[in-house]
């Protein structure tokens, strides 16, 4: 139930007031309606984690990024522990 | 960068998993909390990857598998009420009751609707005046705000037929009783990514230091998860018990501040009962006084759901990581997804029907 998936924010449709925001967010192609809602700094091209129909967090591309250089990483320190 | 196929990449797994198997010395039992992780671990393979010193044992992290018996019952009553539309998520429909499920409630004509987001419910209310809405609001703190914006939404609008059954749990609490029984043998914890993207990290600290385990909040895609088992196999090794966060591109330290707020507007934190594993303090979320016309249980003067009868199911050894599934003697006997004994056995992120739907994946015994 805690599933939540990444896409790409596409446009923002939807003000209602200063908290309320609708947009449209981009599965690989399929668009969904999301509220923005948690969201007040999310703009367009961000990549927002989406559950149950809201944006709950940005997803941070510098940090993706650490996830693929963790290993490497890990081989200097202990490179440099010999 | 699409933040999933990256995280899937065959490659890097095999890279992960010989690093796992290069860095274990000993036997470790590690939980995962979340049941999307539980779900992701067993559909991709990942249980049979690991070396075999490492146990991963599945929590309660399966919103489905812990709402009370009891709760299910009172959403099947309010469901069979000429003037009601109960929505709720899929995956709570075929959760067996005393004596029917949802499903069945629908079968018999109750208005039954499976909904993507609360968010919807409201609308459906706004179509239909004359109608009562209750939304079955279940699920964790991932869930908690969409749950309590759907009632801040009806209310600024005005709408007065809108409702929730909410059965909200939270994951720390949950964590600390399972930590607490003495007959635990958890070493280590991942924990559920989403739910700190929400709540952030700072809960963690005091549990890992109290009962002394290395916590690393994780992710759910297949990368993910092997880097989070390695960062606890690292800290098991080295004797540490950190909190680690292995999910940094979804989660900030201090949560999402705007999710929290709405969260505090709408819930209050009281005690809660978990189905197979009982009452835990301070473990759920109930709708404030402010809000109670949108508090289903009030409206409906429903009281409080009855406590749990004994059945056969050991759901509640499972998820405190005592058991396996197919160490419960109705696996695959008497309890299948078609006909479940026990919630777990429900919905697919909980771990029978998990190990059920994949078992060739396994190759259990
Ligand atoms: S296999 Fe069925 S009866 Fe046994 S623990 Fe799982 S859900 Fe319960």
């Amino acid at each position: 139930m805690c599933l939540a998936i990444p896409g790409k924010l596409l446009s923002i449709d939807v003000e209602l007031d200063e908290v309320f925001r609708q947009g449209k967010v981009s599965f690989g192609g399929i668009l969904k309606d999301v509220n923005l809602t948690m969201l007040p700094d999310a703009k367009v091209g961000d990549f927002v984690l989406v559950h149950v129909g809201v944006a709950i967090s940005i997803v941070d591309e510098e940090e993706a990024r650490q996830t693929f250089e963790y290993l490497r990483q890990m081989g200097e320190v202990e490179e440099l522990k010999e | 960068m699409k933040f999933i196929t990256e995280f899937r990449d065959p490659e890097l797994v095999e890279k992960y998993v010989k690093e796992i198997k290069n860095r274990v010395t000993k036997p470790w039992t590690i939980m995962e909390i979340c049941g999307g992780q539980t779900h992701s671990l067993v559909k991709n393979g990942i249980l049979r990857m690991l070396p075999e010193e490492i146990s991963m044992v599945h929590g309660p992290g399966c919103p489905v598998c812990v709402t009370p018996i009891g709760i299910i019952d009172e959403a099947i009553l309010l469901s069979l009420k000429s003037n009601v539309i109960l929505c709720s998520f899929g995956d709570m429909l075929r959760v067996p009751g005393t004596s029917k499920s949802l499903l069945e409630a629908k079968a018999e004509g109750a208005d039954v609707r499976i909904l993507y987001s609360p968010l919807e419910a409201v609308e459906i209310a706004k179509k239909n005046p004359v109608k009562e809405i209750v939304f079955f609001a279940v699920g964790f703190e991932t869930t908690a705000p969409a749950n309590a914006m759907s009632v801040i939404s009806a209310y600024k609008q005005g709408v007065t037929n809108y409702s929730i059954l909410a059965s909200h749990v939270l994951v720390p609490p949950a964590m600390e009783a399972i930590l607490g029984d003495p007959e635990n043998k958890i070493d280590a914890f991942l924990a559920a990514g989403h739910v700190c993207t929400i709540m952030g990290i700072d809960l963690y600290y005091p549990i890992a230091e109290k009962y002394q385990t290395p916590i690393v909040v994780t992710g759910f895609e297949p990368v993910d998860l092997l880097q989070g088992i390695l960062m606890a196999i690292i800290q098991l090794e080295n004797g540490s018990y950190l909190v680690e966060n292995q999910y940094a591109r979804c989660v900030q330290a201090e949560g999402n501040p705007k999710a929290i707020e709405t969260i505090n507007e709408v819930f209050e934190i009281s005690d809660r009962s978990w189905r197979g594993i009982g009452e835990i303090p301070l473990s759920g979320l109930d709708v404030r006084a402010k809000y109670e016309n949108y508090n289903a249980r009030l409206k409906f003067g429903l009281g409080t759901p009855k406590a749990e009868t004994a059945n056969e199911c050991i759901s509640g050894e499972i998820m405190k990581g005592l058991k396996k599934p197919f160490q419960c003697p109705h696996f695959g006997v008497k309890c299948k997804p078609e006909h479940p004994l026990g919630a777990p056995m429900v919905s697919s992120e909980g771990a029978c029907a998990a190990y059920f739907q994949y078992q060739n994946v396994l190759e259990f015994n």
